[in-house]
């Protein structure tokens, strides 16, 4: 190829991988406060408070539609304005966290409207209590609808991680530009760094299908 | 200093910031169209050497991040001859970016058009080309337009990213404000609702509209 | 096996030609056969109606003339080879292209109709004249505006398909398929996914073109009643093979074979 420079290429590959791990961490960390955050948000707006599935559902609509690295921004800017200091790997975790929470929440309100009707009504008629009745009934029968969307977003998130390096997080992305201004070379951090995450997220994408199909048959629902 | 009085001091640079983020926006979303139906309709070719590429760009453009093919369009192009400004190749990533998403909303519209149409078409003696445009995509465009409505809103939050080229667009600008004001709060939380307006008092209405004049045209009203 | 194409005519001429004429055809799907060593003449002119249970390959015997490709054995409509074209004097499997050409003479209607939905009835049967005939607008107009009154839709031309009922597309279907000129119509299980009570209004468009014009038909169909009727010749399909054919008259109150006589008696019991 053009250029390219082997030797280089072995030299910066071990600092690369290191924030591979970084990298995975990060979307890892931020992945679990979205699918416990995304529950929350989507079940709020279930509640009979009227008003506050109005309020949530706007703030999930206002957090899908305006740009990450924006919120990232925010979050990390914000904070110190009122006297309160994050580092760049909380405030990149949560802003994080807060944006695919917003996604998972659409995920699971869709899987949970997936589920029947009469599956309400036979809870209903059993007395269940509303607790019992969404963790033992119907969450389970939504989960595997929503696993598509679920993995889904879990690629995405690490495809996402990149937006990190702007607030200084030590992830992929911050790690291939600091090669790059080091040495004056970008062919190989840039190429390299595109290489490692088709490597992940092609196979990901298809081990969840293969996670997918597992859960159902599990459950018995296939 | 009140919000308003930040307004009147930095809105002015809010607002160009915003046409620049419509300008890439504007053209990002054209081009992803563009090469989205293009990519979609090779992608389901018959024929391999049609496909593959196809194939190749929309897992490798899907596979990684926008970020990283905006710095490598924008840094390492320019090393194999190919240079853009910098406002070209931001929207020139988006664009591809999306296109990559895109394609395979084409693929999966025109797959959705039920078999019975193409062998009415066939029957009717139309060769490949006019049964593909005549009879099924406008049929595929139709299906396809709600997930386009939030492709799009991904394509805007996308050009935020420009900015990281220095591209002069809101989050640019919004950025530079913050550097010299340290009002954080009120620079990135005005830009927020700008790209949140942009988004859904916009986009969104303007998709709707357009679904609702396509359902009339054909005949679904 | 490879098939001997040589044993196959380049073309069938003779004022007794038949319009159409499966010689020796096999359709497969993978390594189910549908269709085995089919030999069937159809005059010109003559309506064929084709019988059968569901799996006896009576659609695929329509399929083959206007949708899919054969493994063996060659099909001729008016004369000339549609599914292999002539090269140096040897007939070869045709090419996506000529096979389409050959297929022009030949009319489809289909099962659920197929009408192209962003189109109005009129849109529909413009279509192909304009598009693949070249016709100019005025004159697929006035074609398309024809068809449509003697289907009995004319009121109705500048509705959407979604706006007409089961019947009432059905005729429309049956004009576009008309405003091509077809010299051969195929008209697949077309009152299947009709109300009873519509059934009436498609099956008395396909009388009058039968009594009104020339033109040569295959249908299949579960109605016994109306093939009996309007037929010239009934072909009843099992297994993949005409089990047996005839009259209608000698057919339904005469069968011969035990396989048809039980068919016959099932269809009339179901009744």
């Amino acid at each position: 190829m053009f250029d390219w420079r082997w030797d280089f290429t072995w030299e910066i590959l071990p600092r690369l991988f290191e924030a591979t791990l970084n990298t995975m961490i990060a979307a890892g960390a931020g992945y679990a406060i979205a699918v416990v955050l995304g529950l929350v948000l989507a079940l709020a707006q279930r509640t009979p408070w009227r008003v506050l599935t109005f309020v949530v559902r706007e703030v999930v609509e206002f957090i899908r539609s305006t740009p990450l690295v924006l919120q990232i921004f925010f979050v990390f800017f914000v904070g110190p304005q009122f006297g309160i200091r994050l580092d760049p790997w909380t405030s990149g975790m949560i802003a994080i966290g807060l944006h695919y929470s917003a996604y998972l929440s659409e995920v699971y309100r869709g899987g949970i409207e997936s589920v029947a009707k009469g599956q309400w009504e036979a809870c209903a008629s059993l007395s269940m209590s509303t607790r019992d009745t969404y963790f033992r009934i119907i969450i389970p029968q939504a989960l595997p609808p929503s696993l598509a969307g679920m993995g889904n977003y879990l690629v995405g998130i690490f495809k996402d991680t990149p937006m990190l390096s702007v607030i200084g997080v030590a992830e992929l992305m911050h790690t291939a530009n600091a090669i790059g201004s080091e040495n004056y070379r970008f062919l190989e951090p840039y190429t390299l760094v595109g290489v490692i995450f088709l490597a992940i997220s092609l196979p990901a994408a298809g081990l969840i299908r293969v996670f997918e199909g597992w859960v159902r048959k599990k459950l018995g629902m296939q | 200093m009140s919000y308003w009085e930040f307004l009147s001091e930095y809105g002015p640079r809010l607002i160009d910031g915003t046409l620049v983020t419509a300008a890439q926006f504007f053209l990002a979303a054209a081009l992803a169209i563009v090469i989205a139906l293009i990519a979609g309709l090779m992608k389901l070719s018959p024929y391999l050497p049609v496909r593959a590429p196809a194939v190749v760009y929309i897992e490798v453009f899907r596979g990684t991040s926008l970020l990283v093919q905006l710095y490598w369009i924008f840094f390492v192009l320019p090393l194999f001859g190919v240079s853009f400004d910098k406002f070209t190749a931001g929207f020139v990533a988006v664009g591809m970016n999306l296109g990559a998403y895109g394609a395979e909303l084409v693929r999966g519209g025109i797959q959705s058009v039920p078999k019975g149409q193409w062998e009415a078409a066939y029957s009717l003696s139309m060769s490949p080309l006019r049964r593909m445009w005549r009879i099924i995509l406008p049929q595929a465009l139709l299906n396809m337009l709600p997930p386009w409505g939030n492709l799009l809103i991904e394509l805007l939050k996308g050009t935020a990213l420009v900015a990281l080229i220095s591209v002069a667009d809101l989050m640019f600008e919004a950025r530079q404000i913050n550097g010299s004001t340290y009002l954080s709060a009120q620079t990135f939380g005005s830009a927020l609702i700008i790209y949140y307006i942009f988004a859904r008092l916009i986009i969104t209405p303007f998709m709707r509209w357009l679904e609702r004049v396509m359902r009339r045209k054909l005949g679904r009203a | 096996m490879m098939d001997d194409l040589t044993q196959y005519p380049l073309t069938l001429e003779g004022a007794d030609a038949p319009m159409v004429s499966f010689r020796n055809v096999t359709k497969r799907y993978g390594s189910l056969t549908v269709l085995e060593g089919l030999d069937l003449d159809v005059a010109e002119g003559e309506m064929i109606a084709i019988i059968g249970p569901s799996g006896s390959g009576k659609t695929t015997v329509l399929r083959m003339l206007m949708l899919e490709r054969i493994q063996e054995g060659v099909i001729y409509v008016d004369g000339k080879p549609i599914t292999h074209q002539a090269k140096n004097g040897k007939l070869v499997p045709a090419s996506d292209r000529y096979l389409r050409r050959a297929r022009e003479p030949i009319g489809m209607c289909f099962q659920h109709f197929n009408l192209f939905p962003h189109m109005t009835a009129l849109q529909n049967c413009m279509e192909g004249p304009v598009q693949v005939l070249g016709m100019s607008r005025r004159d697929a107009r006035e074609r398309a505006e024809d068809l449509l009154e003697m289907v009995g839709m004319i009121d109705k031309k500048d509705q959407h398909p979604s706006r007409l009922s089961g019947g009432q597309q059905q005729r429309v279907a049956i004009a576009r398929a008309l405003a091509m000129r077809p010299k051969v119509m195929l008209f697949d299980e077309v009152t299947s996914a009709l109300d009873p009570e519509v059934i009436g209004e498609v099956t008395n468009v396909i009388k009058k073109l039968v009594t009104e014009h020339n033109l040569t038909m295959l249908m299949v169909t579960h109605q016994m009643g109306f093939a009996r009727d309007i037929s010239d010749r009934v072909c009843f399909f099992y297994g993949g093979r005409i089990e047996e054919q005839g009259k209608p008259a000698e057919l339904f109150d005469n069968p011969q074979r035990e396989r048809t006589q039980q068919f016959l008696s099932a269809v009339k019991s179901a009744d």
